[in-house]
């Protein structure tokens, strides 16, 4: 085994190991979990079997196994962020409607304290 | 969910047949006013339309606060109107829709769009309102450009307006002279929509294509507008070719959605 497959493993294992942490403590959402935990998996296998990139790079017809990986980390990545994009326009939608709500929850509360004193 | 919204299309039904009526019957305005750090205008804009309310026409002001950092909050809240205070900074189109949630929850007849700069003169409120009438429009806009008169705006603005302009004439097929203009008078079946969607930034022009798509009727009356009493204009330089970025995805996008 050569040192940078033996770097690569340890840092593969060692971001899983986070990942499951933040599950654990309960801040990374199951379906956000998901996603990283594939990713860690994928880069584990290859760190172990080093033929594999080789064997997927002639698989797709690529001229530098290397560019295999760029282009399908990038690839991966833009995808996860348009993810991200799309929830953080969800958050902001439901932001809005309950900050709408509160505010208008808050207009009748005061109106009904005022006409309480009034009666009182 | 579904028998919620029945009982609410029911209410529109009654208030639709009650708008028959109008004529010589008392109207309840709602006059919604989104203020961001509006403290050097505000006030008179407030005591302009309620000078304005008489026997047949009573006009609120409900002045929408989007977390403003200046005094515009502790301002309102001793002025007489309905103050709303948002928590977090909605931007405009959020802070109209608070206005007109508000107005639709609470019985008004219409509701009024009223720039807090003072842009807006609230004299034309009761102009708009006996066009609305008159025509049987769901959506009365007031525009700069039908007489030409008072506050023109800059020549880059009035390029971009005239842009937006053959925009929405390619889409609706109607001439719209002042897309961008915020003073807008809608009746409760308009206000519905409102309610259901509102864009967050630069709603105008893109709301005309939402009444297109969701069969409102709207019309233009000429309006002389004055040039902002205070604060800034949110569109300048560079942030002017992100609207019309903007207004232009969002018109054809609100088009071909359902």
């Amino acid at each position: 085994m050569e040192r940078i497959q033996i770097v690569a493993i340890v840092g593969s294992l060692s971001f899983l190991g986070s990942v499951l942490l933040q599950i654990k403590k309960g801040k990374l959402r199951e379906e956000y979990a998901f996603v990283w935990i594939l990713s860690t998996f994928v880069l584990i296998v290859l760190s172990f079997w080093r033929n594999g990139l080789e064997l997927l790079g002639h698989l797709f017809g690529v001229f530098e196994p290397l560019n295999l990986i760029f282009t399908g980390a990038i690839f991966a990545i833009l995808i996860y962020l348009l993810h991200l994009s799309t929830t953080v326009s969800r958050l902001q939608l439901q932001n809005r409607t309950l900050a709408q709500e509160i505010v208008l929850l808050r207009e009748k509360v005061e109106n009904d304290r005022t006409a309480l004193n009034d009666r009182v | 969910m579904v028998k919620s919204e029945n009982h609410l299309s029911l209410q529109i039904q009654a208030k639709k047949c009650k708008w028959r009526e109008f004529m010589g019957q008392l109207v309840k305005i709602a006059v919604v006013i989104p203020a961001y750090n509006e403290e050097a205008s505000i006030a008179s804009v407030v005591d302009a339309i309620n000078s304005l309310s008489t026997e047949n026409l009573r006009l609120t002001p409900v002045v929408v606060n989007d977390c403003s950092r200046d005094t515009t909050g502790e301002l309102i809240a001793r002025l007489k109107c309905v103050p709303l205070h948002l928590p977090i900074n909605l931007g405009i189109g959020g802070a109209v829709q608070t206005g007109v949630k508000f107005a639709f929850n609470n019985g008004f007849d219409l509701a009024i769009q009223i720039d807090a700069d003072g842009q807006h003169p609230p004299q034309y409120i009761p102009t708009l309102v006996s066009e609305l009438e008159k025509n049987h429009w769901d959506v009365a806009i007031g525009s700069r450009f039908i007489d030409r008169q008072g506050f023109q705006s800059t020549l880059a603005r009035r390029s971009g307006i005239r842009f937006l302009q053959w925009l929405l004439k390619l889409i609706t097929g109607r001439s719209v002279t002042d897309p961008t203009s915020g003073m807008r008078l809608m009746n409760r079946k308009a206000m519905k929509v409102i309610y259901d969607f509102y864009p967050d930034e630069y709603p105008e022009p893109e709301a005309i294509i939402l009444y297109y798509r969701r069969g409102l009727t709207f019309g233009e009356v000429p309006v002389r507008m004055n040039e902002r009493q205070g604060g800034e204009s949110s569109i300048q330089g560079l942030r002017g070719c992100y609207y019309m970025f903007k207004v232009t995805i969002a018109i054809i996008f609100t088009y071909l959605r359902k």
